[in-house]
């Protein structure tokens, strides 16, 4: 029985890093628009994204550290660890691309984090119900605002339908991981701590099929899905990431900022 | 094409209660997304309970030169304005 | 300052309606975009506004340099936070600049074609973190004592924006003095780095007020007009009194030799920023200039397809809301 307890405290700090690795490493690729982005509206807007992100990261990965018992707080677990640590969705480690890719990254992972939080406000766990029921907010706008530009863009000049296209074709294969269940996810969802993957599976289909019909765009035939996000074997992209992220923390390790 | 987006005036109201207030002005291509901007520019300190926008050039505005003809003949009524009578303290409070 | 040197227009128009417009702005009445006013006012002001925006914009980017790069989660949410607020004051000042005549996307292309300016100091690089801290506490504190009278200023809509905008800076300057105080207490390195990054800032920042204006043409014109309220010599003594302390405070030098205080005039003796320099980043030869241009370029262009996509859409949903009527 001891040794069950123990095990669920692991997922249970798996799960949360999954969840505060994948919003940080999001906030931290929409951050990187920052000046950069086609209009000032936008500019500002994203901005308030990534802030949403950052916010969640340091509330899940809080929790994680707590949970852990080993004296990390959410810095240590954000700047301290290295890519194979890391238990964000290959999704949000793809990089920013054109501006497209962006808004399709995302509204891809909106469709998917709306409806999990929603999910999540009924854990078993009080402490996650929590974080989830705030983060919802956030996120049911972020949902909003990134279906409504999928749809603008795809159904807007030649060039703008053909960029979301590409931007989707390129990003669906790393769609399938979210609602990818493993022994982790079997054993939180077993427990009533979190809902089981799959089971988000038709709202994310409906929602998705729903806004790319309206957007005038097309999933891509193939069905192979990437995976290993979750179990921390990343693409490239993500070691070239924490590489700047963390420089500070990791040249300096003895300096509190 | 490159075409500007269209200006649009944004009032804000900031409390329950109380009057929309015009707040400053924003570019977006159409009503909807004049919304989603006036959220994300305007409402970052908590600003807000509701939006109204309003494209620029749907505002008439009363002409600079009308200010005297407009706005100087209400000085003169001063009886509007409750200050003008006088009435006795021991009436009490009115 | 942000709006640095900005050349004032002449007014050849009727004698009467000039005197009559001064007037009330020597009653402190302010002037709104349907008011008569002499041209060279209007075109001063959307020099002026206009410069002040784009200021906003380009100083995005050396700050924006470190927002990927900041050592804990909540000085990235805080540094994003605050270059967020610049572009959000960038749109507040073209929104001002609008009500003029002018359209947002033909002052970007006067940037971006090299015909406006924006203030030099953001030509200079950001090269360790506690330059993240030098420029909310120097940089940011030379524009408030520019932007803070500047509240004042006759033109309303640029008033309006002022005021929105000291409201909103007023985390700006003191979440750049808590980074040097953490810097300025930490280990020798950190220190260092606050060392080396207020000896790179400290002259960038006074020269951010412009050259001496005593004698200057313009700016008696402007201060005629209340669109600038105070000399630059003026605001430049007021920056370095008022810093002096704050630097002391934190340990750390003012890379100055013949910084000392005058007891007579109540304020500090200090040495010129090297003019010729000034001149020369102004030109476009500044560190980053290249940078900062090509920067803000690749945004407009890689951004013209989505802010044409956007526009078609919207024109299509317009049709057919007008085709089911």
């Amino acid at each position: 029985m001891a040794l069950a307890a123990l095990d669920l405290d692991q997922a249970l700090f798996e799960g949360l890093c999954r969840l505060g690795d994948s919003t940080l490493v999001l906030g931290h690729r929409v951050s990187e628009w920052c000046g950069h982005a086609p209009v000032l509206e936008e500019d500002i807007a994203l901005a308030n994204v990534a802030l949403d992100l950052i916010g969640q990261t340091q509330m899940w990965l809080g929790l994680a550290g707590e949970v852990e018992g080993k004296g990390r707080d959410a810095d240590t677990l954000a700047f301290r660890r290295d890519v194979w640590d890391f238990r964000n969705l290959l999704l949000v480690e793809r990089p920013n691309g054109d501006f497209g890719h962006t808004l399709m990254r995302q509204f891809l992972f909106d469709a998917w984090h709306q409806p999990m939080l929603k999910a999540l406000e009924g854990s078993g766990d009080a402490r996650i119900a929590e974080i989830a029921a705030k983060a919802g907010k956030e996120v049911a706008y972020h949902l909003e605002r990134s279906a409504d530009l999928v749809i603008r863009l795809g159904d807007g000049t030649t060039e703008s339908h053909q960029r979301m296209q590409t931007a989707l074709d390129k990003l669906w294969p790393y769609t399938g991981e979210m609602m990818m269940a493993d022994a982790t996810d079997q054993a939180l969802a077993g427990a009533g701590i979190i809902a089981a993957p799959d089971s988000l599976r038709p709202a994310w289909d409906a929602l998705v099929g729903e806004v790319l019909t309206e957007a005038t765009l097309k999933p891509p035939e193939g069905r192979y899905m990437h995976k290993g996000g979750k179990q921390g074997t990343h693409s490239e992209h993500l070691g070239h990431m924490l590489t700047e992220m963390q420089w500070l923390q990791r040249a300096y390790p003895d300096a509190k900022w | 094409m490159s075409s500007e987006w269209p200006l649009w005036e944004i009032f804000i109201r900031g409390q329950h209660g109380l009057n929309h207030r015009h707040v400053g002005s924003l570019h977006a291509p159409d009503a909807a997304l004049a919304i989603k901007h006036a959220r994300d520019v305007y409402t970052r300190r908590n600003e807000g309970v509701s939006i109204w926008v309003v494209p620029s050039d749907a505002i008439t505005a009363s002409s600079p030169s009308d200010k005297g003809p407009l706005f100087e003949p209400s000085n003169a009524k001063v009886y509007r304005h409750p200050t003008f009578f006088d009435i006795p303290d021991e009436v009490g409070k009115m | 300052m942000y709006a640095q040197m900005v050349t004032s227009e002449a007014s050849n128009e009727d004698p009467e309606k000039l005197a009559a417009f001064q007037a009330r702005i020597d009653a402190g009445e302010k002037i709104e975009p349907k008011d008569w006013m002499p041209e060279g006012y209007r075109k001063t002001l959307i020099r002026q506004i206009g410069q002040h925006a784009h200021s906003e914009i380009v100083g995005q980017l050396p700050e924006g340099n470190w927002i990927t790069r900041a050592p804990t989660l909540e000085r990235k949410a805080i540094l994003l936070a605050k270059v967020q607020d610049e572009a959000g004051h960038g749109l507040y000042l073209y929104c001002a600049a609008e009500t003029l005549g002018v359209s947002r996307d033909e002052l970007t292309e006067a940037l971006l074609a090299g015909k406006m300016k924006y203030s030099s100091i953001f030509n200079y690089p950001t090269l360790n973190w506690a330059d993240i801290g030098a420029v909310g506490w120097l940089v940011d504190g030379a524009a408030i004592m520019n932007q803070v009278p500047l509240q004042r200023t006759s033109f309303g809509p640029y008033s309006r924006a002022m005021i929105r905008i000291c409201k909103e800076e007023s985390f700006h300057q003191r979440q750049g003095y808590d980074i040097m105080m953490k810097m300025a207490q930490g280990t020798p390195e950190q220190k260092a780095m606050a060392q080396d990054a207020l000896n790179r800032f400290w002259y960038p920042s006074l020269m951010m007020f412009g050259p001496s204006d005593r004698d200057s043409v313009h700016s008696a014109q402007s201060m005629a007009w209340k669109i600038k309220i105070n000399t630059n010599d003026e605001l430049r003594q007021k920056f370095v009194d008022q810093t002096v302390p704050q630097a002391e405070y934190l340990g750390l030098t003012i890379p100055d030799p013949d910084l000392k205080w005058n007891e007579e005039k109540g304020g500090y003796d200090f040495s010129e920023p090297d003019w010729s320099e000034f001149f020369e980043v102004i030109k476009g030869n500044g560190p980053c200039n290249a940078e900062r241009m090509e920067a803000r370029q690749k945004a407009w262009d890689d951004g013209a397809w989505f802010r044409d996509g956007l526009m078609a859409h919207a024109k299509k949903r317009a049709a057919a809301r007008v085709a089911a009527e």
